[in-house]
């Protein structure tokens, strides 16, 4: 919240650089050539962070409010596949609604983030109105919303769909998204009402309500536009795959719930930076795209993500300890 | 009569069975400051909880400015001017000085629902005002409230009230959780305030520091307001007689002060 936050960020990306440079040395002891300056591995890191990016910042704004969304990538999903059945080009030999082919491509997106929307205001509303800890419905919701994908086109994928919906997905337009969502959110939450309701709820939500802030209402809205940031995602993942599978982005709400963590948010709720979050993303992709440059295999990718995510958290409680007067 | 902040009438409260509010006839007057002074269980906080708000009376009128009000939620009584200290001072750590001020109350431009700008300027222009208006020396306004010690969280809380400009002010305990600096900086801030002419009713268990504040002190007993003595010419063991309804002279040789 205060200006001072700007260091942390600056911590963070030094571990970026740290990250990449490693790499970059392993490169040229293991491979012989470089990681970073190879033209076609940059764009593929970016691209492969630009969904999970998307979910990430709307994971990090329900992490600021105290609460958690376990529910991003099967949201993503069914998001996806709902939006492809409007996405679909004529002539088709799988029509999902026999009459609406070549529909413009805003509709596929806005259906796509309203199943989002509506998906996280029932995470939302569950979290608000029932005190259930939002683990729990937002659980429930990644195994309903995966079911209901699966259920959608009776397991099968909703393929065949326009070009111009692909087109979301092509070329650097997800990077682009990406970066326009990062950039308005960043704005929105550190300038507006709504930025500044999400961390005074996060940080003492007994004062924001005692003060007059509606905290119920605003954990609603914060649900429903992480969900509509899944949706969001699930639409590019959509049009860079051209068609949509009801098995996609599965466990993406780890990675992006990760990113977030890594980048500075913390999860006793109060603090995160969509900036950190970005750079959170980023270091991700680099390991990610790292471990696949040197040839090691997935699982130690996995267990190496894993003590990452170990570490951050730990210093994020160490942060923390002196505000829970552990000085 | 029109000098007459705040009064109740008959101000009862019963939760269930348990009679913690009888009858309670209560007034304070523009630019007075009165301690509501009284044992755990006495009816102190049940009092102020009716007059802030918080809970609705079982029966009984409360007259504010003139006018006979009831208050269902303690944003009604911020609205109509009567501000709160709270006990545990409802301070956002992660927020810096002028968001915990502004907590709730915001300042916009571009009315845009939630997503309207916030006017930081104006905010941070205001939150300096009422400090200065207060007396609170916090170096960096930026800082967020976590990192501060007690008494100046405390400062805070109270030049809250004061940025407002509000017509009541109430302090649920102020000092109790501080040390002896920090004590004087917030009865500093009283005084302040008194100076101001702000009326303010301050709940307290230290009778020093409420002989050296306060122009009348209240006393609870047992759900009902027991009796008022005049600041200037009681004294602890008169106090503290009205607080446990024993006669004086049991405690001639204790010093409550």
């Amino acid at each position: 919240m205060s200006k001072r936050l700007l260091p942390a960020d600056a911590s963070i990306f030094l571990i970026l650089i740290g990250v990449a440079l490693t790499f970059e040395l392993l490169g040229w002891l293991v491979m012989g050539q470089s990681f970073i300056f190879n033209t076609r591995r940059l764009p593929i890191i970016v691209l492969q962070v630009a969904v999970i990016g998307i979910i990430a910042i709307g994971v990090t704004q329900v992490i600021i409010t105290g609460g958690i969304d376990l529910s991003s990538g099967s949201v993503a999903a069914l998001s996806g596949m709902v939006a492809a059945s409007f996405a679909q080009a004529a002539g088709g030999s799988s029509m999902y609604f026999a009459g609406l082919a070549d529909l413009p491509t805003i509709v596929p997106l806005v259906v796509g983030i309203a199943v989002g929307c509506a998906a996280g205001w029932v995470n939302g509303a569950i979290t608000a109105y029932t005190g259930v800890p939002p683990f729990i419905p937002t659980l429930g919701m990644m195994v309903s919303a995966r079911g209901l994908a699966v259920l959608y086109n009776n397991g099968n994928p909703v393929i065949g769909l326009t070009d111009g919906f692909t087109a979301l997905g092509a070329g650097a337009t997800p990077i682009v998204i990406f970066a326009v969502v990062a950039l308005l959110f960043h704005i929105v939450l550190t300038r507006t009402l709504y930025g500044r309701r999400t961390y005074a709820v996060g940080s003492n939500a007994e004062a924001a309500r005692t003060s007059g802030i509606n905290v119920k209402a605003h954990k609603v809205l914060v649900y429903t536009i992480a969900g509509g940031l899944a949706g969001l995602a699930g639409v590019v993942m959509t049009a860079r795959a051209t068609m949509a599978q009801p098995g996609m982005g599965l466990m993406y709400e780890l990675d992006a719930i990760s990113a977030a963590v890594i980048g500075g948010t913390s999860l006793f709720g109060g603090r995160g930076r969509v900036s950190g979050t970005v750079i959170g993303v980023l270091i991700l992709g680099v390991i990610t795209s790292g471990f696949t440059f040197l040839r090691i295999d997935f699982y130690y990718q996995e267990v190496a993500k894993g003590l990452i995510i170990l570490a951050a958290v730990i210093a994020d409680r160490y942060r923390q300890g002196v505000k829970f007067g552990m000085r | 009569m029109s000098d007459i902040v705040l009064s109740t009438r008959g101000l009862t409260k019963h939760y269930g069975g348990v009679q913690a509010l009888v009858d309670a006839d209560f007034e304070i007057r523009e630019g007075e400051h009165i301690a509501i002074v009284g044992d755990n269980g006495a009816g102190k906080s049940t009092f102020v909880r009716q007059i802030t708000g918080v809970e609705v009376p079982t029966s009984g009128s409360i007259v504010f400015e003139g006018k006979e009000v009831s208050f269902q939620s303690p944003l009604d009584a911020r609205r109509a001017g009567i501000e709160t200290v709270f006990q545990n001072l409802a301070l956002a750590d992660d927020l810096d000085v002028p968001a915990n001020i502004f907590l709730g109350r915001e300042e916009v431009y571009f009315n845009l629902g939630p997503f309207s700008f916030l006017n930081e300027k104006k905010m941070l222009k205001m939150a300096q005002e009422g400090l200065t208006r207060t007396a609170v020396k916090i170096p960096n306004l930026h800082n967020t409230i976590g990192n501060m010690s007690g008494g100046q969280r405390q400062c805070v809380a109270i030049s809250r009230t004061a940025t407002f400009a509000s017509k009541l002010i109430i302090m649920d305990e102020p000092t109790a959780a501080l040390g002896v600096q920090e004590t004087t900086q917030v009865e500093n801030i009283i005084r302040t305030l008194k100076d101001q002419g702000v009326p303010l009713i301050l709940i307290s268990h230290n009778l020093r520091q409420v002989l050296n504040l306060v122009d009348r002190i209240v006393v609870f007993r047992r759900g009902r307001i027991a009796g008022t003595l005049d600041a200037k010419t009681t004294n602890g063991n008169e106090i503290v007689s009205m607080i446990t309804g024993l006669d004086t002279g049991v405690h001639e040789n204790a010093s409550y002060i």
